[in-house]
């Protein structure tokens, strides 16, 4: 953070964390103290000339907030709502000044690259997409955890290699790549190079590089049902297509669930996901289509399965 | 400039215009729900997206600029689908008994779902009825027709700075409330009424009182005096059709006595009353120069917006009450007495565009008569509700003029509904008080107007006075802000005189008016103020003649003992937290 905060001519940097997170917390205070005691942060840093000094900013734990205009606004005191872009935080950001917003992930990588050299980082993934990715893997796999790994290495992978392979031996049924907002795969997609551009093709993502991993025992209609009900409580109420659309989508998903759902169900969901997609005010609302999309393009005929077929 | 097309037709607009007013100049009105004329937009609704070609997904065209070259289309199939199904998502969580809401046929939402044909309902109805707010003495809050655009809360904090709404729990379960859910009544709310004006629905509206006017009405026992506003004659006439700001004194006053009121009489008489009390505190203060600048009180909604956030100025308040509560207190005193009527059997009605008015009447002190001065107060709104009710059509009526000894009014007096005009009918007034002599050029206009804060420097036969208007709570904190900066610093301020009212506008603009405000609609109805005081042949309030027959046969002098009794009055510290009124320390 000091470097980026040297490259853009920052004072101030913050860390915004989930207050929940109590034992992240206290290791990024202790570090922060010691950097100051050491003089790698405050006033005139190791005698260059340079000042800059770290905050950790508590945040109450709502989803939106990761957005970077919500983020924002949650720093400023106010609720994590988020804000029109354009202006973007580079030009008119916390309390109307440029601001840049990084992930963790994105600042880590930078160190290395200036200690290495850019070709360095370059000699690792593939051509259009290089360097490395942190994976969180979760689910039904023998070793969950955290993984880093090349960029355009195969979900098969990352499950078997680095994870361990599925629990007890049984067969994997698909995978929830990019967090609650990302994407379904199924066993086709075991092969393919996950990074940025070649997942974009498939219209996939990789967001937050979690990897939710499912067995054959999985309910599709249920992982959904998880997915739609997270959004629900996450959506931060500022825009109709999200705050009334998850509403609908989690009450259609629960008849379908139920048993009682009907084929036009599953139209709808795709409908209103798509409105959503289309006219949410934020990423979040956005997003939600990408999971209902491709559990429909993977999972077909068992989501199918679930409703009363018409007579 | 830029060019663009919209649906293939060729603009031109200035850098930064939104699609939305671009399309405006094409012919295309693209429909909308929570962006109102007068607020930045908030994009919570998404009625208004657009697509641009060559950018994927819709835009939405209140918040985009138009850009170099941007070809435009605003209805093609897939937006027009998408409207639909967010309307529809509205209704979802929406009360749509339209037939019994104050909104039926004026309502945004109605209005948009007949433009975007909803005929189905696709989504099922969701969400508990939530309780209706009715703590409050003059508005209405009910969160089952709330569409959640944020009008409200952004007109309550950025314009009056009141800061009384906010955005409570998220998602689904999103609410718009007051500090800790204790109702409008219990909260810093001034009463103004620029949230119920600029609400597109009837989520907000005003705490009616036509039942018991009706029911006073019908009594026999009862005698039933009106009075009216200055404002409300240019906006009654909006409440049947005509255009905005149509100027009607006179078809008001037939129409009034055609519903039954006993007399019709005039707030305006009282305004002319004001200036009178008011102008007189003023040469005082002047002469003694203690206690400058003196501020104006006519507009309750500032009363209560000074006494929670400004009580330190309460000293330099005027304590003239406003016309409303002088009218009141004379009504069942004066009238009364000249008229031969019981004072117990006055009802006194007050036509007003103003929902604070209603909390006004209701304030413990207002009870200089012995009774409660002013008994009902009915809005703009509610009055055109009534006459349409007893088949009345103001267009219709002929020209009458109101009745005797509470009646009569000059120029002076019609102008209070404008802001500024109370300044400028002080000014006219305060002249001949000090000079003896009559000012001959009456039209003060660097105090009209509609531009934020307005100053002007009058020369009262070589006295200098500086005065200030301000209009809406947010230019008056501005306003207050820099007093009590220069008293802190200098021990006084450059001001001798500041004119306040709460709503922006002035009373033309106020809580009361007839739905679907702008700032626009509200500068034309102040014009057609401006031009009824031209047309008439006493624009100096000290030329009103019954005003002086009042002086004469019953107060004596401006600031008498009687006067003070009646036409005067005190205010109270009021906390921050409740808006109520804090214990004398
Ligand atoms: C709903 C939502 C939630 C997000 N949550 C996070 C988060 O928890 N952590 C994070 O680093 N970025 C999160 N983001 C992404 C950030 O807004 C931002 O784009 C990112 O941190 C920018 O960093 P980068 O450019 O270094 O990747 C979220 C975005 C959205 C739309
Ligand atoms: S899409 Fe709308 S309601 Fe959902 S989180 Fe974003 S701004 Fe809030
Ligand atoms: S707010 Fe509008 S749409 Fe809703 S019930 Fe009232 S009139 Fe009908
Ligand atoms: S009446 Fe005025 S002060 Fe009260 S909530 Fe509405 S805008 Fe705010
Ligand atoms: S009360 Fe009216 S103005 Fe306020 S958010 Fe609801 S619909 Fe909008």
């Amino acid at each position: 953070m000091m470097l980026a905060g040297y490259a853009v001519g920052a004072a101030k940097g913050f860390i915004y964390i989930r207050g929940e997170y109590a034992l992240s917390i206290e290791r990024l205070e202790k570090a922060i103290t010691q950097a100051r005691l050491y003089g790698l942060l405050g006033e005139n840093i190791l005698e260059s000339g340079f000042s800059f000094d770290l905050a950790v900013m508590k945040g109450a734990g709502a989803y939106v907030c990761g957005e970077e205009t919500a983020l924002i606004e949650s720093l400023e005191g106010k609720r994590g709502h988020p804000r029109n872009k354009p202006p973007y935080p580079v030009t008119e950001g916390l309390w109307g000044k440029p601001t840049v917003v990084n992930n963790v992930e994105t600042l880590a990588n930078v160190p290395e690259i200036i200690r290495n050299g850019a070709a360095w980082y370059r000699g690792y993934g593939t051509d259009k997409c290089p360097g490395t990715k942190v994976y969180t893997i979760i689910g039904n796999v023998a070793t969950p955890g955290l993984i880093e790994a090349e960029m355009g290495t195969t979900l098969r992978d990352i499950i078997y290699e680095y994870a361990g392979g599925i629990k007890e031996g049984k067969k994997f049924k698909g995978a929830l790549v990019g967090g609650a907002a990302g994407a379904f795969m199924g066993p086709e997609m075991l092969d393919a190079k996950m990074d940025f551009v070649n997942l974009k093709e498939y219209a996939a993502v990789l967001g937050s590089g979690a990897i939710l991993v499912m067995d054959e025992s999985t309910d599709i209609v249920g992982m959904l049902q998880s997915v739609l009900h997270f959004f629900k409580h996450e959506s931060c109420g500022h825009c109709v297509p999200c705050r009334l659309g998850t509403k609908q989508l989690v009450e259609i998903v629960d008849r379908i669930a139920g048993g009682k759902g009907k084929v036009e169900d599953i139209e709808s969901l795709v409908k209103i996901s798509e409105v959503m997609r289309d006219t949410s005010f934020c990423p979040l609302g956005q997003s939600l289509n990408l999971p209902i999309s491709s559990s429909l393009k993977y999972f077909r005929d068992e989501v199918y399965g679930r409703v009363q077929q018409p007579a | 400039m830029i060019k663009a097309t919209i649906n293939n037709v060729e603009i031109e607009a200035p850098e930064g215009t939104s699609i939305l007013w671009a399309a405006k100049k094409a012919g295309f009105t693209i429909p909308t729900l929570c962006n109102h004329p007068d607020l930045k937009p908030g994009g919570q609704c998404g009625i208004c997206v657009v697509e641009i070609e060559g950018i994927p997904g819709l835009k939405r065209a209140c918040m985009t600029p138009v850009g170099e070259g941007f070809k435009v289309k605003t209805h093609t199939p897939r937006i027009m689908a998408t409207r639909r199904q967010l309307v529809e998502l509205i209704l979802s969580n929406h009360d749509t008994d339209c037939l019994t809401c104050v909104k039926n046929n004026n309502c945004e939402l109605q209005q948009l779902a007949s433009i975007v044909g909803i005929n189905v309902h696709d989504y099922s109805r969701s969400g508990e009825r939530l309780p209706i707010d009715r703590s409050s003495v003059s508005i209405v809050r009910d969160p089952n027709k709330c569409i959640l655009c944020g009008r409200c809360i952004q007109v309550c904090s950025n314009v009056q700075t009141v800061d009384a709404l906010a955005v409570n729990h998220r998602g689904f379960d999103t609410v718009i409330t007051t500090a800790f859910d204790a109702g409008l009544g219990n909260s810093v709310c001034i009463n103004c009424g620029q949230c119920v004006v600029h609400c597109p629905v009837g989520a907000l509206y005003e705490k009616s009182a036509t039942e018991e006017v009706w029911e006073a009405l019908h009594d026999p026992d009862k005698f039933v005096v009106v009075q009216e506003a200055p404002a409300v004659r240019v906006m009654l006439g909006e409440e049947f059709g005509m255009p905005t700001g149509s100027l009607v004194s006179g078809k008001m006053h037939a129409a009034l006595r055609r519903l039954g009121f006993d007399a019709v009489l005039e707030t305006n008489f009282t305004a002319d009353l004001t200036i009178m009390e008011e102008g007189t505190e003023l040469i005082d203060r002047l002469t003694s120069g203690r206690n400058l600048p003196l501020i104006t009180s006519c507009s309750p909604g500032w009363i209560k917006f000074m006494e929670t956030y400004f009580h330190d100025m309460i000293p330099h308040m005027s304590t003239a009450k406003s016309p409303q509560q002088m009218f009141g207190a004379l009504a069942k005193t004066y009238y009364a007495e000249v008229k031969g009527i019981d004072p117990g059997k006055i009802v006194s009605v007050s036509i007003m565009p103003c929902t604070a008015k209603k909390f006004e009447c209701q304030r413990p002190e207002m009870n200089a008569s012995g009774y409660q001065d002013v008994d009902y107060v009915l809005t703009t709104r509610e009055i055109g509700r009534m006459m349409r009710e007893a088949g009345l059509d103001v267009k219709e009526m002929p020209d009458e003029p109101p009745d005797d000894i509470l009646g009569d009014y000059t120029g002076a007096a019609t102008i209070f509904g404008a802001t500024g005009g109370v300044m400028e009918a002080a000014v006219r007034s305060a002249y001949r008080l000090v000079t003896g002599k009559e000012l001959e050029n009456v039209e003060i206009k660097p105090v009209r107007g509609l531009q934020g804060i307005k100053e002007a420097e009058i020369d009262i036969d070589g006295t200098r006075v500086k005065v200030a208007v301000a209009h809406s709570c947010g230019q008056a904190r501005k306003l207050l802000n820099k007093v009590q900066d220069q008293i802190a610093k200098e021990g006084k301020s450059e001001y001798q005189f500041i004119e306040v009212m709460a709503c922006p506008g002035g009373c033309v603009g106020g809580g009361g008016q007839s739905w679907g405000s702008n700032m626009a609609k509200r500068a034309r109805r102040g014009e057609s103020l401006y031009e009824e005081d031209r047309s008439l042949p006493l624009r100096r309030s000290h030329e009103n003649p019954s005003v002086l027959a009042l002086y004469e046969k019953f107060l004596e002098k401006p600031n008498s003992e009687k006067a003070h009794k009646l036409l005067h009055t005190h205010y109270y510290k009021r906390s921050t937290v409740d808006g109520k009124i804090k214990p004398a320390s």
